[in-house]
């Protein structure tokens, strides 16, 4: 099944006594735009941790196939290396460079696969130099894309919430991924915002062909978002499928008015 | 009485007045175990000159002196104030100064601006032996000015760059002077190959040895978080004395060695030998300082420095773009490594012995205070701060006024880091983001790098 | 393989001699330690400057000694009266130093919320200033205590003779650190002292002042180590640079045991004087200090959180 990006397997994550995921299988088509949710506590963000290096289950597997067939399984491998396989993520409460531009933080993402090259740094060669044209016209191509280009000098820490998830985004795709990993993208934004996020994040896909997978809690945004869902409660997939079926299973309608999540819980009737 | 003491014009006396008794007390005369009151009664009682106007006791001319030194900055912050007020007034004249002002300090910022200054200043710099022509201060300022300035901008590349707090710095440094010793047959250890090599053959292998040493040390250290890594330095550092100081049949235990040569060149048709006079010496580390300034700021400017950059602000984020931390913190500490070194090969060509008691740790906090003064990370910052403390410190030693004592440095030293950290944590001339990083971590809008331990973001993520 | 048969040799003569003398100085480590294991739990830093509580707490002892010693020979109930007096000062004017370092090197930073790098910086700075300026004033040469009793054999056991002096130590340091426990585990200063480690801004909107709780902590660190201080310095004299050493040895105490663990460092401190005394059969005499720190880093790569974890909070 070399379609599929990623490939989860019975994955168990626990930290001491506390299981955080239990025995969760999912997978992902490669240029899909899949979504997770779920309530509060559910095992998001460590199933994105997951998938990213960060943690590392105790069971179950993780394969990632990237666009040459080529498969590697992700647990037990470094953050790092699996940003260099092709897997780039943002993170819940946004963590940008602040104290950098926002052009200095896309450059990082730009860069960060290319050897260390410290003696070349240091005599500046020629090769040094093409290296940073590049990057910089990459960077540059990106803050077009995400809309940022006018806040090219800001200093990070002093950006609009919107503004710093897009710098996020276009941070993860200067990496140059095959999936972006986004957690609660529309977090702390306005109305306004979540529509030009939404319609930014398609735009990653369909011309940048990277698959997306979202975690999101505002509902409007992911069932006009996602083609699929999975539905994550105590750790445990509870219910998979595309937006309708999912607005009209009772297992999740349940779910949500159980964990007194109500809100969420009556936008998705 | 509470509300007297909590008021803050009391508590702002207060604190001056207990500053102003330290001071007295910091350069008086010394005491000792049997006499343990003398340093303190003598630092009030004794006698000493007012500007030679008159000769009275000396907390009187402390006084005097807060008085004067209190007066002045009232001056200048009532001048301060009137300035503003008149800015605000919308005084014609003085908006003019004040646009001229800002366009200057814009104008300071372009890089033509910039390249006239350190032309200048190099200008100065290749000009100084001809301006102050006394050979012993010609020699203070190469090895207590120089020699300092490359190892400030080694420390630099680690602590400024990087934001590792290595204080076993000196330990690299101590591995270049012996290094060279050994490699020109000076020590008990027979030199490489039996061969008693030119000191200039020492610098790579001093460099490669050092680095080698900063790999080893780095790669299992650099992995633990910030505070417990100082303290491994610091250890490192210890170990690294006490070997040099009680091997007497490898490193000449603590008499060390007095018999490294003349830095010397013989290159076909070409020779050189560098002798006692000073100068000559002033002119090749004033060459390294250039190539390491050179070298230190496009590293700065390069994506090995923005990756430094990045994993000081927030290693979790760095990680997730596929920056590997480890080996980005190893290279730091290697080049730190390597650059405190290369200083070793200069110093130990130069005072031609090497001997423990330079090695000690206190050495690197010297280092370290340098680093701090002038502005962590901040080229221009270290190389002026390095000048300024160095060269006073120089000063010092050239022509000690009688109240100071050379043991007493590190006291002094030690001072200054408390009042830096607690008035200007960022240094005094720091760059523009170390400063933002300062403010933004005091406001609680980033990270504080320091508390990050690799493994330890695993389970801080909410689950 | 004969090096090691005779070695082994050498600790099985003097096995019980080596293991009193690496309990006795256990113990002085154990008393640092805390000092920094406290200051740990309640701030999360590393109190770099611990080593000059050490160092003030021998001379003020020094100086109580030489004024009620002098040249006389005590008698028995003088030795004890003097020996209580001078832990005790040297106990008090350590929390007293450790109180000032609060004051001076850690609140302001404390107060801006300033990057733990200014804080290790700051207290390195007031590490520095103080051991040069305490060598400024009372001299940079050793002194040698008058210690106020004769140092006989007590008794013997397995041939290895307990002097009075093993006696002493021991019966301070269990008695300080047993104190330290109860006042830690019972009294409302251990609480929020516990409190502030778990959470210190929870502890504040539970009404515990944490200024006054974290200058309480530094100051029963400190006392610890003042008295620490004095107890080595009855072997060796006092000097101004006296501290690194054993402050380092502590702090690798501290972390062998689990830092911001009390009953830890108590642990870890008499597990590294033992190890130390017993390695002099396999290290000479110079690199004797080495072996401390190599147990620092061998514990902070195979296990960091130390023999029984972190936490101030969860410990006692």
């Amino acid at each position: 099944m070399s379609s599929l990006i990623f490939d989860v397997q019975d994955v168990t994550l626990r930290f001491g006594g506390v299981v955080s995921l239990n025995n969760v299988t999912l997978h992902q088509g490669r240029g899909e735009i899949l979504a997770i949710i779920g309530p509060n506590g559910a095992g998001k963000t460590s199933l994105f941790n997951s998938l990213t290096g960060v943690y590392a289950p105790q069971e179950g597997s993780i394969r990632f196939t990237n666009s040459q067939g080529k498969s590697m399984s992700v647990i037990g491998k470094k953050p790092f290396r699996v940003s260099a396989a092709g897997v780039a993520r943002t993170f819940q409460a946004s963590r940008m460079f602040s104290a950098m531009t926002t052009f200095e933080n896309i450059k990082i993402g730009a860069e960060s696969h290319r050897g260390l090259g410290v003696v070349g740094a240091m005599l500046k060669g020629p090769a040094t130099r093409r290296d940073e044209h590049r990057s910089d016209k990459r960077t540059r191509e990106l803050l077009e894309f995400v809309g940022l280009t006018a806040q090219a000098n800001t200093i990070a820490a002093s950006l609009s919430y919107g503004a710093r998830r897009r710098l996020e985004i276009a941070r993860g795709l200067a990496t140059q991924p095959e999936v972006l990993l986004l957690d609660e993208p529309a977090a702390g934004t306005n109305p306004a915002e979540k529509i030009e996020l939404a319609e930014l994040i398609r735009r990653v896909r369909d011309e940048m062909g990277v698959s997306i997978l979202l975690i999101e809690h505002d509902m409007k945004l992911v069932m006009s978002l996602a083609e699929r869902l999975y539905v994550l409660n105590f750790g445990s997939v509870i219910a998979e499928g595309t937006p309708d079926e999912i607005r009209s299973n009772p297992v999740v309608i349940e779910a949500y008015l159980g964990s007194a999540d109500t809100g969420v819980a009556e936008e998705t009737k | 009485m509470k509300t007297f003491f909590q008021n803050p014009r009391v508590q702002r006396s207060g604190r001056t007045a207990l500053i102003l008794l330290l001071i007295i007390v910091m350069t008086g005369p010394e005491g000792s175990g049997t006499q343990p009151t003398a340093g303190f009664t003598g630092s009030f009682g004794n006698h000493m000159s007012f500007f030679g106007l008159f000769y009275p006791q000396r907390w009187v001319v402390f006084l005097l002196l807060t008085l004067i030194v209190v007066g002045l900055t009232s001056l200048v912050k009532m001048a301060h104030r009137w300035w503003i007020e008149r800015q605000r007034a919308g005084n014609n004249a003085v908006a003019r100064v004040a646009k001229t002002l800002a366009a200057t300090k814009q104008r300071a910022r372009h890089r033509s601006t910039r390249l006239s200054l350190y032309a200048v200043a190099l200008a100065f710099a290749l000009y100084f032996p001809h301006l102050v022509t006394d050979q012993s201060w010609q020699t203070l300022v190469v090895q207590d000015v120089l020699v300092y300035l490359l190892l400030a901008l080694g420390l630099n590349v680690v602590t400024g760059f990087a934001g590792l707090l290595d204080l076993g710095y000196v330990a690299f440094y101590a591995i270049g002077a012996y290094t060279t010793a050994w490699v020109t047959g000076s020590l008990p250890t027979p030199p490489p190959f039996g061969v008693h090599w030119n000191t200039f053959v020492a610098i790579p292998v001093a460099i490669v040895f050092a680095m080698l040493c900063g790999v080893l040390l780095g790669i299992p250290t650099l992995r633990l978080r910030g505070d417990y890594l100082a303290i491994v330095t610091l250890g490192f550092g210890e170990i690294v004395y006490l070997f040099i100081n009680n091997s007497y049949g490898i490193t000449g235990g603590s008499t060390g060695t007095n018999q490294i040569p003349f830095l010397s060149f013989h290159l076909g048709p070409i020779k050189y030998l560098w002798g006692l006079i000073p100068e000559p010496y002033y002119y090749l580390t004033l060459a390294f300082v250039v190539i390491f300034l050179l070298a230190f700021s496009s590293l700065e400017h390069s994506r090995v420095g923005r990756s430094w950059v990045a994993i000081r602000e927030d290693e979790v984020a760095a990680e997730s773009l596929g920056i590997h931390p480890l080996k980005y913190k190893v290279m730091a500490f290697a080049i730190g490594a390597a650059s405190a070194g290369f200083a070793g090969v200069v110093t130990a060509s130069q005072t031609l012995f090497v001997t423990p008691p330079t090695f000690t740790i206190s050495f690197s906090i010297n280092i370290l205070v340098l680093v701090i003064f002038g502005g962590m990370g901040s080229i221009f910052g270290v190389v002026l701060g390095g000048l300024v403390v160095q060269g006073f410190v120089a000063y010092l030693t050239h022509s000690p006024p009688s109240i100071y004592n050379a043991a007493d440095l590190y006291m002094y030293l030690g001072a200054l880091l408390v009042v830096m950290m607690i008035y200007r944590p960022a240094g005094l001339f720091p760059s523009r983001r170390r400063r933002r990083e300062v403010s933004q971590v005091e406001a609680g809008t980033a990270p504080d790098t320091l508390q990050v331990e690799i493994g330890a973001h695993r389970v801080q993520e909410d689950v | 393989m004969s090096y090691f048969s005779s070695h082994f040799a050498t600790l099985g003569h003097e096995f019980w001699g080596l293991l009193v003398g690496g309990i006795a100085n256990g113990f002085i480590y154990a008393m640092v330690a805390i000092g920094y294991t406290m200051v740990y739990g309640v701030l999360r830093l590393i109190n770099f400057a611990h080593s000059e509580v050490f160092m003030t707490g021998a001379f003020a002892s020094f100086f109580l000694l030489k004024f009620l010693v002098g040249n006389s020979t005590p008698n028995a109930f003088e030795s004890v009266v003097y020996l209580i007096a001078a832990v005790v000062i040297g106990g008090v004017v350590g929390a007293l130093v450790a109180l000032l370092l609060e004051r001076v090197a850690y609140r302001p930073l404390r107060r801006r919320n300033a990057p733990k790098l200014a804080y290790l910086i700051s207290a390195i700075g007031a590490s520095y200033f103080l051991y040069n300026f305490v060598g400024k004033e009372f001299g940079r040469i050793n002194l040698s205590i008058d210690a106020p009793y004769t140092n006989n054999t007590v008794f013997t056991i397995f041939g290895a003779t307990v002097q009075t002096y093993y006696i002493v130590i021991f019966f301070v340091g269990v008695t300080m650190l047993v104190a330290l426990d109860r006042l830690v585990a019972t009294s409302k200063l251990g609480r929020g002292i516990r409190a502030v480690a778990q959470d210190a801004e929870t502890a504040s909107l539970m009404g515990v002042n944490i200024d006054r709780t974290i200058a309480l902590t530094f100051m029963l660190g400190g006392f610890l180590g003042g008295v620490a201080g004095f107890l080595y310095s009855i072997p060796v004299g006092a000097v101004y640079g006296m501290g690194f050493t054993p402050a380092l040895k502590a702090f690798s105490a501290a972390v062998l045991g689990g830092i911001g663990n009390l009953r830890g460092a108590v642990l870890g401190g008499l597990i590294l004087g033992v190890v130390e005394s017993l390695s002099v059969a396999f290290v000479s005499g110079a690199y004797i200090d080495v072996v401390a720190f190599g147990v620092l880093v061998l514990v902070l790569l195979v296990r960091p959180t130390g023999i029984l974890g972190e936490r101030l909070g969860r410990s006692a």
